[in-house]
């Protein structure tokens, strides 16, 4: 079962929260503030973070950068807050999914096993893909440009992955939503575009006119034509 | 009413007057110049005549060509003007002139003359040409019985063209004066208007500005006439407004911003609480039953409360403008057939979904938008349900449909009202109360409307239509 550290600074919902995932099998880490999730980071190896938003002292949002400096680890927001400046704000901090509050913990172990689920290759390609200067090692979960490896994000990976398995391939953001974040009927296309924009930072030459990730205006996205 | 502006009202006006009074001055000035003019050149010929034919009087011969000789006399003394004199003695007629008698001389003065020993005189215009013809009958003196007349008359004829001619200078000459005081007189016509119309002008601007809701909009006031003190009255009017309108304003928000202040601290304890319901409901089987019964009430009632939040939410989100449209392009059916199939409907609802309508909207406003009207529908109603999509024009027309008694006629023009209780005797609906308010507010959002109705064979009917090509769609397609 994942290990999921949880920072969050109100007790009844860190307890609340806490207590429904232990229920539910995982193996729970709680921190009251940012500093001390980070501290417990090192030490807890968690498979997922599960972080709020407004927390005294160092914010949610300066967490997740932090994490995002140095790791691939999954970070799911916490917030009270499901306004579109709040939202958007936590998502360009590298988040791969949100969650408001308040939410059952069904609601929650379903957004942690979507983020979490394997990212699986179609089958009958070899493992490592190239595009342009782009390595896609679908096996080894792995992308490379001109040699050198970048840090994705697991939405941005999985993202990529799905993207670049049909290039050319249109897909609208509803389309994208269900497969890569697995929201079905409740998706949210802020979570499409803020991840597109956070991908097209890490891949592209000149992210203001992206070579990989193609909009398409009242469509959606497709990967090339390169 | 009147087809003429104002300043076009003004400046005819001011032209009257000044026409009237240059026109009166001009005519009575023309009048007594004129009177004065041939009354001067009358009296000298009238006296100058008499006083020859007085002279000669006793010496007038009655044979022809002595009197006419003496008439030659006569008219040589003429003056101011010369004149021509006529004779006239029983059936004799001797002139000066070309001819005997003159077309000039009328029978009245004829008249006039024989009887009045003065003389008398008569202006006659003839082809355009005046005339001032004088009789003047020849008398004898005689010593005890004073004056008798003679029989002989004279009569003078004289051309009075010259004084014609001043006269005729003085009409121009008044017309030449009030013409160009006319047009004079349009500049301080037009100035008038002008600064009576400023003032009116600014006011409508200020007037029509402050409709269009720029409050802080205020005149300039200048000088302390009646005009300014109009514009005054307007800036005070305004000023007043303005603060009414701001403290309602400042009013309004605080009470949104409480709503969604409260809804926000509501939504930790929330948190925290929900978490664990499914904890209580697992465990609430091996608690003894009155426990059990409180620990299962608790855990709905959190559940309704996090969904009331959530609606309250979303209210006071509608309510600051706050709501934003996160458009895509999706197939109808597609859609709708998700929208029941995440809630496990799909084998209660009956669906009329055509294939192939491309829609532009928002996927989770519209999934909102169907699940509370199907969700409604199945629980006030009673099945069979129907969804049914169709396209009318540019419309795409959803429509949601229950087989139950329908909706009672005093409660339809309240049902999309927040908290409205269709049921007065239920004090609690199994929703927040607000569910047909967000959908309203949703479809508003997208550009459309809904309304409810009662079929004709029973059953509540709710009707959704909004733009294929999104909202704003519609104008574009037009452009």
């Amino acid at each position: 079962m994942p290990r999921v550290l949880l920072i969050e600074d109100d007790p009844s919902v860190r307890e609340g929260v806490e207590l429904g995932l232990r229920r539910r099998g995982h193996e729970v880490r709680t921190a009251a503030t940012g500093e001390s999730g980070l501290a417990a980071l090192a030490e807890f190896r968690p498979d997922l973070l599960l972080l709020d938003l407004m927390l005294p002292g160092m914010n949610g949002v300066q967490v997740c950068r932090r994490v995002r400096e140095d790791s691939q680890l999954p970070i799911i927001m916490l917030t009270a807050r499901g306004d579109d400046f709040d939202v958007v704000i936590g998502l360009e901090a590298g988040a791969d999914d949100y969650i408001v509050k308040p939410a059952r913990t069904e609601v929650i172990e379903a957004r942690i096993r979507a983020v979490l689920r394997r990212m699986e290759a179609p089958g009958g390609r070899p493992s490592v893909e190239f595009h342009g200067d782009l390595a896609v090692d679908r096996a080894g979960l792995t992308v490379a440009k001109n040699g050198e490896r970048l840090a994705l994000a697991p939405s941005e990976m999985k993202l990529l992955l799905h993207l670049s398995a049909a290039p050319e391939q249109v897909f609208s953001r509803q389309q994208l939503l269900e497969h890569v974040w697995e929201h079905s009927y409740h998706g949210d296309a802020r979570l499409v575009d803020a991840c597109v924009r956070r991908l097209r930072n890490k891949i592209e030459d000149i992210p203001g006119s992206p070579r990989y990730i193609q909009t398409l205006r009242g469509f959606g996205y497709r990967f090339g034509p390169l | 009413m009147v087809p003429f502006g104002l300043r076009t009202r003004l400046v005819l006006a001011f032209l009257l007057v000044a026409a009237v009074s240059a026109g009166t001055t001009a005519a009575l000035t023309y009048r007594e110049a004129r009177s004065a003019v041939l009354r001067s050149a009358q009296d000298t010929a009238v006296a100058s005549f008499r006083e020859q034919v007085q002279t000669l009087a006793p010496s007038l011969p009655v044979e022809p060509d002595s009197l006419r000789e003496m008439l030659f006399v006569i008219a040589s003394k003429s003056k101011p003007q010369p004149w021509i004199v006529f004779a006239e003695y029983g059936s004799l007629r001797v002139s000066s002139g070309d001819s005997p008698t003159s077309s000039v001389i009328t029978a009245d003065l004829r008249r006039a003359a024989l009887t009045t020993t003065h003389g008398s005189f008569q202006r006659v215009v003839k082809d355009g040409v005046p005339y001032l013809t004088v009789g003047v009958p020849v008398v004898v003196r005689n010593g005890s019985a004073g004056r008798l007349p003679t029989g002989l008359v004279l009569f003078a004829v004289i051309r009075m063209t010259e004084e014609q001619a001043n006269v005729d200078a003085l009409v121009s000459a008044a017309r030449d004066g009030a013409l160009p005081g006319l047009a004079v007189a349009l500049i301080p016509a037009l100035l008038a208007a002008r600064s009576v119309l400023r003032p009116v002008r600014e006011l409508r601007g200020a007037a029509s500005s402050m409709g269009s809701g720029r409050l802080d909009t205020r005149i300039s006031v200048r000088g302390r006439d009646e005009l300014s003190d109009l514009a005054r009255t307007f800036n005070e009017s305004a000023a007043q407004l303005q603060r009414s309108v701001d403290e309602l304003q400042r009013a309004e928000a605080r009470a949104r911003r409480f709503a969604s202040d409260v809804s926000h601290e509501l939504r930790t304890p929330l948190a925290g609480m929900l978490a664990v319901t499914e904890v209580l409901d697992e465990d609430a089987g091996g608690l003894d039953p009155d426990t059990a019964r409180a620990v299962r009430l608790i855990s709905t009632e959190t559940g309704k409360l996090a969904v009331l939040v959530e609606d309250l939410m979303e209210i006071s989100r509608f309510d600051a403008r706050a709501a934003e449209l996160n458009t895509d392009e999706v197939d109808a059916a597609e859609t709708v057939r998700k929208t029941l199939h995440h809630r496990h409907w799909h084998d209660r609802v009956r669906a009329e979904l055509p294939e192939g309508v491309r829609v532009r909207l928002d996927p989770r406003r519209f999934d909102v938008v169907v699940a509370n009207l199907v969700g409604n529908a199945l629980r006030h109603g009673s099945e069979p349900v129907t969804v049914r999509l169709s396209v009318r024009g540019e419309l795409l027309v959803t429509e949601v449909a229950d087989s139950g008694p329908g909706i009672r006629p005093e409660v339809l023009p309240h049902i999309f009202e927040r908290f409205y209780k269709a049921d007065a005797a239920r004090t609690r609906s199994a929703g927040s109360g607000l569910g047909l308010a967000i959908t309203q507010e949703n479809v508003r959002l997208h550009g459309g409307t809904v309304r409810a109705w009662n079929a004709p064979d029973g059953g509540a009917v709710f009707t959704v239509e909004i733009p294929l090509r999104g909202p704003g769609g519609a104008q574009e397609a037009m452009a």
